[in-house]
């Protein structure tokens, strides 16, 4: 037996037998949704005032009219045509346009209860007339009733009121037209007025809620008939281009990992990662205030430019033009970049408009520039605009936006000096997040301070160990070896100081060296001479000794002769006999 | 279908709200034959006539054939009476078959007198 798992962490459980959905452009909606709002069915949209109700259903209609082929007719209750369309306009929707293109009808039913008096019996047939005749015109496929209170609370006689939704509602599925209605009140009001069965294939929900004076609109698919959606509640912000749904739970963990590898800008800092960092990935780089983590975001966008590639700035606490002049000093021009194109650096505070917007807008950027690589200077910002787990989840998002879009992270975070927690951590807590991790540290020594680095984490990597120190020039950050020794960490003018104090060493060490050759020099000259004179007694000896030994033997032989000659006069034994002879006599 | 009656000027049921010599201008939105919308025209014509003789015209509306002019008059329910005239607009809905609401909805009688 085979077990298959339903596949919900992409976000997409959209499957061959899933039921048909009309799309409804709206950014993550139809990511969560798996497609879309059912087609051919009811979609309620409950939400207080204000949480973006009519907007999605006119994004609905728009999208439809735009790009499905299918037109749609907007009953609105609640608002003229022109307050509608001036409405939306900002957001680039021109409900007059589309209007006149017959892709969308806008009949706007004022309903003053002021001034309308109720006599006996009567139907909703007017409005059936007006929808019929306004969906025939254009062939609509989309419909929208916005909002439906009003109808509800116009008229005094609920029974009837309530008959004839019931009735509009299944007019409206009998033509398979797809219906979203919105509501004020939530599910529950509906059911009192016995029309839930008739609204509820989907219903989903908008909140708009105040946390510590910073207000984040949400929204949840509280039912979906027939088919997978996603549960949680999301994010979603009102921009300037519309409605945006920021579902990141529902985002896989299927991004590709590329096993290119792209250089940081400076040589010995990619040494330092095993070879630079691999292409979109996440760095983080921590450390205290002033040890350098907006300059090595600069100088890696820099190098990203310097290879022709797109890069954004996201900087949070500097404006552009600072942030040009400050990396200027240290030698990054950023400018050159800004002006060719490829930069572009985006300043902002995330607190002044929340944390869903920051993250909206930016995604925005990314989308519209195409850029491989970002920095977001400094994430610590992001705390200031909700409490730690909005802001992790926040974080979390925009990471894996990035990485979604293979783009190369570098994200900056603040650690407080003297704080009691371990300096190696993160005020964001991220760390666990992130691919790479440089670590920046201030140290205090000899009454000054200066700047370490040190990888803490390189995914994937064969990293140094090894603590660098780093330094600021007018030419760049430069990477330099510490010394380490029996006084710990050398860094800055202790470092200078412990260089100069070794090249004196070395160079007595050298003297002392170069007496001692010349001392072994002068001894051999010695030796050698004695070597010499002593070689030359031995050649006397050896002459003397040689001219010894030949007038020796010359005696002999003389003797040996003279001996003979004397034999033979004296008639002597033969040599045999004589020796013996001369044995026994001598 | 207009119906119209000739001017009087002696009615003067209800001086406050309407002079004597105003003229009604009436409009009957209706959908089709329905026996609402039947009762509806009939019970307009009895009020009329009754309270309204000589200084009123009535215009009926069906929706089934001209289903564009709904939007104008804003008409949601039917049947929908609207008053035209005088001004401001007034719109009673139903079958106009309580004829005291009738008269308060044309400001013919004062809301307060119904009570």
């Amino acid at each position: 037996m085979e077990l298959t798992i339903p596949r919900l962490a992409a976000g997409t459980p959209h499957g061959a037998r899933s039921i048909p959905k009309a799309r409804t452009g709206i950014r993550g909606l139809d990511e969560v949704t798996g497609g879309g709002l059912p087609a051919g069915r009811s979609t309620l949209i409950t939400g207080a005032a204000g949480s973006g109700k009519t907007l999605l259903g006119v994004e609905f209609l728009v999208h439809g009219a735009l790009h499905e082929g299918e037109p749609g007719v907007l009953l609105t209750f609640e608002e003229s045509v022109d307050d509608l369309a001036s409405n939306v306009a900002s957001l680039g929707i021109d409900l007059h346009q589309l209007q006149a293109d017959g892709l969308l009808i806008i009949d706007a039913f004022r309903i003053d209860p002021a001034e309308t008096i109720e006599t006996g019996a009567y139907d909703l047939e007017g409005l059936f007339i007006r929808l019929a005749y306004a969906v025939e015109s254009i062939g609509a496929k989309r419909i929208v009733l916005d909002t439906i209170e009003v109808l509800l609370g116009a008229m005094t006689d609920q029974a009837i009121i309530r008959a004839e939704l019931i009735r509009l509602l299944r007019w409206i599925k009998d033509r398979g037209l797809t219906v979203v209605v919105t509501g004020e009140r939530g599910v529950n009001q509906f059911s009192r007025y016995g029309i839930e069965e008739y609204v509820s294939d989907c219903v989903i929900l908008l909140d708009h809620r105040v946390q510590e004076e910073l207000c984040t609109r949400r929204l949840r698919v509280m039912k979906y008939r027939g088919s997978l959606h996603g549960t949680n509640e999301y994010p979603f912000l009102i921009t300037e281009h519309g409605l945006v749904v920021l579902p990141s739970t529902s985002m896989g963990l299927d991004y590709a990992a590329p096993t290119e590898r792209v250089s940081s800008g400076l040589e010995r800092l990619d040494y330092l990662l095993g070879g630079g960092i691999y292409r979109g990935s996440s760095m983080l780089i921590t450390g205290e205030a002033g040890t350098g983590k907006t300059t090595i975001a600069a100088m890696m966008l820099a190098a990203a430019c310097a290879r022709g590639e797109r890069a954004l700035f996201v900087a949070f606490e500097e404006s552009p033009a600072q942030l040009l002049r400050d990396m200027a000093s240290v030698g990054i021009d950023l400018g050159r970049w800004v002006d060719a194109g490829v930069l572009r650096i985006f300043a902002g505070r995330p607190i002044a408009y929340g944390l869903e917007l920051h993250l909206a807008t930016v995604l925005h950027i990314v989308e519209e520039f195409g850029p491989t690589v970002v920095a977001l200077d400094a994430m610590t910002a992001l705390s200031q605009a909700g409490d730690p787990g909005q802001v992790s989840s926040a974080m979390t998002r925009e990471i894996d936006l990035m990485k979604d879009r293979g783009i190369t992270t570098i994200a900056t975070s603040l650690t407080y000096a003297g704080s009691a927690a371990s300096p190696e951590t993160s005020s964001v807590a991220v760390t666990s997040l992130v691919d790479s991790w440089l670590l920046l540290r201030n140290r205090e020594t000899n009454g000054e301070r200066n700047r370490l680095i040190f990888v803490r984490k390189a995914r994937g990597s064969a990293h140094s160990n090894q603590v660098r120190e780093f330094v600021l020039t007018t030419e760049g950050p430069q990477l330099l070896d510490v010394y380490v020794g029996a006084q710990g960490v050398l860094t800055g003018s202790a470092r200078l100081a412990q260089e100069a104090a070794d090249r004196q060493a070395a160079t007595r060490d050298r003297e002392v060296l170069d007496r001692r050759r010349r001392h072994l020099a002068v001894l051999t000259a010695e030796a050698d001479a004695r070597i010499a004179a002593l070689r030359a007694g031995l050649e006397a000896e050896a002459a003397e000794v040689a001219y010894l030994t030949s007038a020796f033997v010359t005696r002999e032989a003389e003797s040996a002769a003279e001996t003979e000659t004397m034999s033979q006069h004296r008639w002597a034994d033969p040599a045999g006999a004589s020796a013996a002879v001369n044995g026994v006599g001598g | 279908m207009t119906t119209s009656g000739p001017a009087d000027n002696s009615a003067g049921l209800n001086p406050p709200t309407a002079v004597p010599a105003e003229l009604f201008a009436l409009r009957l939105y209706i959908a089709g034959m329905s026996p609402k919308c039947v009762r509806a025209i009939d019970n307009l014509k009895h009020v009329c006539e009754e309270h309204l003789a000589g200084r009123y015209s009535i215009e009926v509306i069906d929706l089934l054939v001209a289903p564009q002019l709904a939007s104008g008059d804003e008409i949601v329910a039917v049947p929908t009476l609207v008053r035209q005239l005088p001004q401001p607009i007034r719109r009673i809905i139903g079958d106009l078959s309580d004829t005291e609401k009738v008269l308060v909805g044309l400001q013919l009688r004062p809301r307060n007198g119904t009570r």
